[in-house]
């Protein structure tokens, strides 16, 4: 029972003690190794390392929920380029031209509303087909990719409003609105998991779909609704980006599901489901923007950075094998 | 009666369904266009699917056997890279043994992860993809490579030249299919990737060695990524390192276009092909047609979902899934 809570503990500790590891190595071989004068630990890099997180941290939340759901989603990067497509689009549109700065609003919501409407179409296809969402994401991967390329060719689209900037730049105790969403949206998201009976049913249908069939769950509206979700954390990261930058490529977002599973898995959910906490996640968003932050003050390049961050997924998920070895699941494959 | 036969179409789209779209396909494009239906054109697309068609072969291997690998792509990279870079210091005939050498210890390192430590190959080959990634970047110093005698080599003579009409990357892509192809149809070790991934318990129940069979799984995939750099170096002559940078989802592609199931246990070499020919197809015909080639992303979302969807229903027999 013990042995039992001690390595529950180091389960669940086991990111945040990553993290601290992370912050003493590169405090110190910074001292040593960094051409900058700053510490690395100082308040300002911090709160610019969180507001770094933001982007990739806000959709990796949507992405836990998912993956506890059993599910995956490899479509976020397209849905991310294309909400901030029609967000800096729609701007320019002659119907809003009276509005002037009213638009920021109806733009967000339009960019929003993209989002959920790519999720909800990725979680029709799941439910109703009956195919695998790997399958079905990574086809709308390509699909809405294709969409962004067909919205404004290979040209991109801009639009620079400096009221929209000046929001997008507001701080709050430093904190800027980037870093802001990420803490309210982790926070919306913890609630929805831990506190309703949507959260629950996350946890039950990705623990044992057949069951939580039986139990009277309808998994099908259920899967769809996190689709919704992701695609709506996917918008909102969009939306927060880009109305700091105005301007986005075709290409944007690309690879940007890579990055957020890898914070997520670092984060120890589970792909198979029903495993999870949206903490461990925030976590595992810091520790990566961490990882690149301090190798990059220690002055590695970004070669090194995509070396030592694949390594650590690898023995990270080789470590929670054998925290979560079990003598009867040794078989099990 | 009538349901029977229902089933009995059913079940014949599902297995040759892929076959029918394809034919349906090509006569489309054809009547839309008559220079789809040119010699030259169809050598054309043939020749530029083979990269990607050569690192399908060896997909096909891992994900029958019911993993991923997702690091195919980073891996083009490296081999292409390293490849151009010993051209020059060791020369073509000792560079090309090498690059498949330095190639395949990674194929081996990601089969030891998967096979032998169990780890969960979508993680396994993504972290992969990111170190490869690293690994390639640290070699060429981030620099794009070439090779400085371009006039002056047989090298090239892989990639661009041709025998008795055929283009040397078709000649290399069919040769290697039919290799694997008889490999994975007839011999015992074709048949023991089949069950590893049909059933894995039952398949170490029955004396078959899954750890092993696994890693040589990723072997085969690996030797594909290499033979796959070696053409990419030797039609260009010189890369960025980020030459295959997203191949492994488009491979992934064409594999499932192919009627292989993530689940593992189901696929045939000639289905990849014919998936991969349909990419490149459907990229040739929409252009023909005189779409720009972003058209083709849509329409090949709506094809893989169509296709896995009909063998899905054909399954289970009826149209829409039975969950609530």
């Amino acid at each position: 029972m013990q042995k039992d809570t001690r390595a529950r503990l180091i389960k669940d500790g086991a990111i945040w003690g990553f993290i601290v590891l992370e912050l003493i190595f590169f405090s110190v071989a910074g001292h040593f190794l960094s051409l900058s004068e700053n510490a690395f630990m100082d308040l300002e890099n911090m709160l610019l390392l969180l507001k770094q997180s933001a982007p990739i941290g806000i959709i990796a939340l949507g992405m836990t929920m998912v993956m506890i759901n059993g599910n995956i989603d490899l479509s976020v990067g397209a849905i991310f380029a294309l909400s901030a497509v029609v967000m800096l689009d729609s701007m320019g549109w002659a119907v809003f031209a009276p509005l002037g700065d009213w638009v920021i609003p109806i733009s967000w919501a339009l960019a929003l509303l993209t989002g959920m409407a790519l999720g909800a179409i990725n979680g029709l296809i799941v439910w109703k087909t009956g195919v695998d969402a790997f399958i079905v994401t990574l086809g709308s991967m390509l699909g809405f990719r294709g969409l962004v390329f067909m919205y404004n060719g290979e040209q991109p689209t801009f639009h620079l409003n400096w009221t929209m900037v000046d929001m997008a730049q507001a701080s709050v105790f430093g904190l800027q609105t980037p870093s802001l969403v990420l803490i309210a949206c982790t926070a919306i998201v913890w609630w929805i998991l831990n506190k309703t009976i949507h959260g629950r049913n996350v946890y039950a249908v990705g623990d044992n779909r057949e069951a939580a069939v039986n139990a009277g769950i309808r998994v099908g509206p259920h899967m769809m609704i996190n689709f919704v979700i992701i695609g709506f954390l996917a918008a909102l990261s969009s939306v927060v980006f880009y109305s700091a930058s105005g301007s986005v490529n075709p290409n944007d977002g690309m690879l940007y599901e890579l990055w957020v599973i890898t914070a997520v898995v670092l984060g120890g959910t589970k792909l198979t489901g029903g495993k999870g906490s949206v903490i461990a996640t925030f976590g595992g968003v810091i520790a990566i923007q961490l990882l690149r932050k301090g190798l990059g003050h220690i002055g590695a390049d970004t070669a090194m950075v995509s070396l030592v961050i694949g390594s650590i997924l690898i023995v990270v998920l080789y470590l929670d094998k054998q925290l979560n070895r079990k003598g009867a699941e040794d078989l099990k494959l | 009666m009538a349901d029977e036969r229902t089933k009995q179409v059913g079940a014949f789209l599902a297995r040759q369904g892929i076959l029918v779209a394809f034919v349906l396909f090509m006569i489309g494009f054809a009547l839309a266009n008559h220079r789809f239906v040119a010699i030259d054109n169809i050598l054309g697309v043939v020749r530029s699917s083979a990269i990607l068609g050569v690192m399908a072969l060896g997909v096909t291997f891992v994900v029958i056997s019911g993993n991923l690998d997702l690091s195919v792509g980073s891996m083009m990279s490296f081999s292409t890279i390293v490849v151009l870079d010993l051209h020059d210091k060791l020369g073509p005939a000792l560079a090309i043994p090498a690059m498949f050498a330095m190639t395949l210890a990674l194929g081996a390192l990601i089969g030891f992860l998967v096979g032998y430590l169990r780890l969960n190959s979508l993680i396994v080959t993504l972290g992969m993809l990111s170190a490869i990634h690293g690994l390639t970047l640290t070699y060429s110093g981030g620099k794009n490579m070439d090779i400085a005698d371009k006039a002056g080599t047989w090298f090239g003579g892989i990639g661009r030249g041709s025998v008795l009409g055929i283009p040397g990357p078709i000649l290399i892509f069919g040769l290697l299919a039919l290799v694997l192809g008889v490999t994975l149809a007839k011999t015992p070790f074709g048949r023991k990737v089949y069950a590893v991934g049909g059933n894995g318990t039952a398949a170490i129940f029955s004396g078959i060695p899954r750890a092993r069979v696994v890693f040589m799984t990723y072997l085969v995939s690996s030797f594909c990524v290499a033979t796959a750099g070696l053409l990419q170096a030797s039609r260009s002559l010189g890369s960025q390192n980020t030459v295959g940078q997203g191949l492994e989802l488009e491979v992934l592609a064409a594999v499932i276009l192919g009627g292989a199931s993530l689940l593992g246990g189901s696929g045939t070499v000639f289905k990849t092909v014919v998936g991969v020919l349909i990419l490149g197809f459907i990229q040739n015909g929409l252009l023909l047609v005189g779409l720009e080639f972003y058209v083709q992303y849509v329409v090949t979302w709506i094809i893989i979902i169509l296709a896995v969807w009909l063998d899905v229903a054909a399954k289970r027999g009826r149209i829409l899934s039975p969950i609530a």
